[in-house]
């Protein structure tokens, strides 16, 4: 309190202008200081409104060149199933179930493998194995997704016709429900397979988020909760996870929006046909993966816009998904405060 | 995801038109993919002769179309020739630059590169979905002496659009009346049947894996992976094996018309050796040259290549345009290439 009346510098007299201060060094670079805080604070604002423009941009660019489509289709171009180039009719019904059944397979093989991944890394493994298998997991995010692509292709895909799929066919092929899942001819190309290749694909960033945020559980936390007797599943499902469902679910939904635009690796092997079939085991095709394949060549104002249009829906999806996910953690968030 | 690789495609592409038109002396290209290493081989020895760049940007047919009509490039490149009220509308002169062959590639056990005979309609059918087996009764008719195993059929072509499914289709078009009016012929259509492979490699490997399946390819790609292909009934009748005459052959016997723009697709052509899949890929230019300097740049190192560059075509498996064709294209130049005062740019 003495301080303040003896030392002018921290009193409101700070706040006069700068003429009636009396110059003391120690002014100067404060007052730079202030100048450099401002043009910092401009700066960095300015760049997170380029980033707001170049959202709208690209909206706006590719609204307006679906438009066209949407004006000659109307709303029946999401849900009608045919894609002909030659007498130029679009619909994007094919497109959009199979970027909606791969993610869906990727999710469904990727949280639960993930999930044990970081269980492990951060639960029970030798501190020997920790940072190798940290790193391995994190060098498969690494790698391009044309290389998946050739690899799903090349290797992948013999491996898993010949092996995988008819042992599939055979396990799950009679039972009532999901024995039309498993039917065609098992040649290691279609849905399943893409969805198998974006399940590996999208692992490492479930992984590596999970492992992330399962670390900052407080030890005492755990600790307390092993102190009572509980199992490392107990402590996993009831501590762990509660704690940092957040984290957990933003993993997810990184993983899932790496599956939804994923291009190159799933055009390789997913068959590119425009057919819906129960089967996962037939070729289907991805609304990314239908830009890539049609995108150079298609020369007809209407077939590029319908294009674009798929392009469009796509955003939307994944908008969709992560408005989903913001939905759920705030009705997680209120029924927690309920709890309490 | 896939926008911020859409906008950076779009962002690349028109850097890149920016960037070509920096170097003056240069002349620049963008197009069709199929004809691309041979052009750049074109462009690596004409550089060398000359010291005058060709820049070709292989961006797909379609893009080249687009390209050319921005004049962002100092020729276009397809695969499929414009029509030619198309070429009139644009103010666009066309020739044809290189031919190449597409065949058929079989897997099946115990069958050799060029044994299995196939015609038009069957083919055909086979695509429509329509033969479920190989050894049904109109494919086992025209190999009585083939050992045909008892294999489901699967179809396999090209996912994304190109040239290679443009002749494959028109050929199609040309030999099954229900294909023409249930698909028809284009870069891209809805394919009744089968599995899609993105580009030649796509497609050959997908046939190389499954047992039972069918594709078709460009031939250089079949020759490199010694892949299975299939003899075809050409239009005089006879069964023919695919190889450099045959697509020769079939170019020689077009009837090309320079007034037309030589638009002309080779599939089907007459010829007792004429194999039935070839086509030709095209240049596109405008008749009116603003920049005549540029204009005749190209028109220079087109004739070189026409000329000069037949060796190197045909140790990249693909074929030479015929000399007689060669000597209409240098005419038709003559007759339509102005520079902006309306005077005749190649004499």
């Amino acid at each position: 309190m003495t301080a303040t009346a003896t030392a002018p510098m921290l009193t409101p007299a700070d706040r006069m202008p700068l003429e009636r201060r009396e110059p003391t060094p120690p002014r100067q670079p404060m007052t730079s200081g202030r100048w450099q805080d401002a043009l910092f604070e401009r700066t960095t604002q300015a760049f997170a409104l380029l980033v707001l423009l170049v959202l709208v941009a690209i909206i706006g660019s590719l609204i307006y060149g679906a438009l066209p489509a949407l004006e000659k289709f109307g709303a029946a171009f999401f849900v009608t199933n045919v894609w002909n180039p030659v007498t130029k009719q679009f619909g994007a019904l094919a497109p959009i179930y199979g970027t909606l059944v791969t993610s869906g397979i990727a999710l469904l093989i990727g949280i639960p493998v993930s999930f044990g991944i970081a269980v492990f890394l951060t639960e029970m493994c030798p501190p020997l194995l920790k940072r190798p298998l940290g790193t391995a997991v994190e060098l498969l995010a690494a790698i391009p997704s044309i290389i998946y692509g050739m690899w799903g292709l090349f290797v992948f895909a013999p491996i898993f016709g010949d092996y995988v799929q008819p042992f599939l066919a055979k396990t799950f092929g009679n039972i009532w429900l999901i024995a039309p899942l498993f039917q065609g001819a098992p040649n290691g190309i279609g849905m399943l397979s893409a969805g198998v290749i974006l399940s590996v694909m999208v692992i490492p960033f479930i992984a590596s988020v999970m492992r992330d945020v399962f670390e900052i559980v407080p030890p005492v936390l755990k600790e307390s909760a092993y102190g009572i007797g509980c199992t490392t599943w107990e402590v996993v499902w009831n501590i762990v996870l509660p704690y940092t469902k957040v984290g957990v679910i933003g993993g997810i939904m990184l993983g899932l929006g790496r599956a939804l635009g994923e291009t190159m690796a799933v055009t390789f092997v997913i068959g590119n046909a425009y057919r819906i079939s129960p089967s996962l085991f037939e070729a289907g095709n991805s609304i990314a993966s239908a830009l890539a394949n049609e995108f150079n060549e298609a020369s007809d104002p209407i077939h590029l816009s319908s294009l674009i249009t798929l392009g469009l829906v796509l955003f939307m999806l994944t908008f969709v998904v992560l408005a989903c996910s913001r939905l759920l953690l705030a009705q997680l968030a209120k029924s927690e405060g309920r709890q309490t | 995801m896939n926008f911020k690789r859409y906008t950076a495609g779009f962002l690349a592409v028109s850097s890149l038109a920016l960037g070509i038109g920096a170097r003056a002396a240069d002349i620049t290209g963008a197009g069709a993919t199929f004809p691309y290493p041979i052009y750049a081989k074109w462009a690596e020895a004409y550089k060398a002769k000359t010291g005058v760049g060709m820049n070709y940007q292989s961006i797909g047919s379609g893009g080249g179309i687009k390209q050319i009509q921005a004049k962002t490039v100092d020729f276009g490149a397809t695969d499929a020739p414009l029509k030619p009220d198309e070429l009139d509308k644009a103010g666009l002169a066309q020739f044809p630059a290189i031919i190449g062959g597409v065949v058929t590639v079989v897997n099946l056990e115990g069958i050799k590169p060029g044994e299995m005979k196939l015609t038009g309609p069957v083919l055909a059918d086979i695509y429509l979905g329509k033969l479920k087996k190989w050894n049904e009764k109109p494919i086992a008719d025209l190999n009585p002496t083939l050992k045909i195993p008892d294999e489901n059929i699967t179809v396999v072509r090209r996912s994304d659009g190109s040239g290679t499914s443009f002749l494959f289709t028109d050929y199609l078009s040309k030999v099954s009346p229900e294909w023409k009016e249930k698909v028809g012929a284009a870069t891209a259509v809805a394919w009744p049947e089968g599995v899609g492979g993105k580009g030649n490699e796509g497609v050959a490997s997908y046939v190389q894996r499954i047992k039972g399946a069918i594709g078709y390819v460009e031939y250089a790609y079949a020759k490199k992976n010694k892949m299975s292909y299939t003899q075809l009934k050409n239009k005089d009748g006879n069964f023919v094996t695919p190889d450099d005459p045959q697509f020769q052959s079939a170019a020689a016997y077009a009837q090309w018309k320079a007034v037309d723009g030589f638009y002309q697709v080779l599939t089907e052509q007459p010829g007792k050796d004429s194999w039935p899949i070839t086509g030709a890929s095209f240049i596109l230019i405008y008749k009116t040259q603003d920049k005549s300097a540029s204009g005749q740049e190209v028109l220079k190192f087109f004739d070189w290549a026409l000329k000069s560059g037949q060796k190197m075509a045909e140790e990249l498996d693909y074929v030479p345009i015929p000399d007689s064709v060669v000597k209409l294209i240098a005419d038709s130049w003559k007759s339509q290439i102005k520079d902006a005062a309306g005077k005749q740019l190649w004499n």
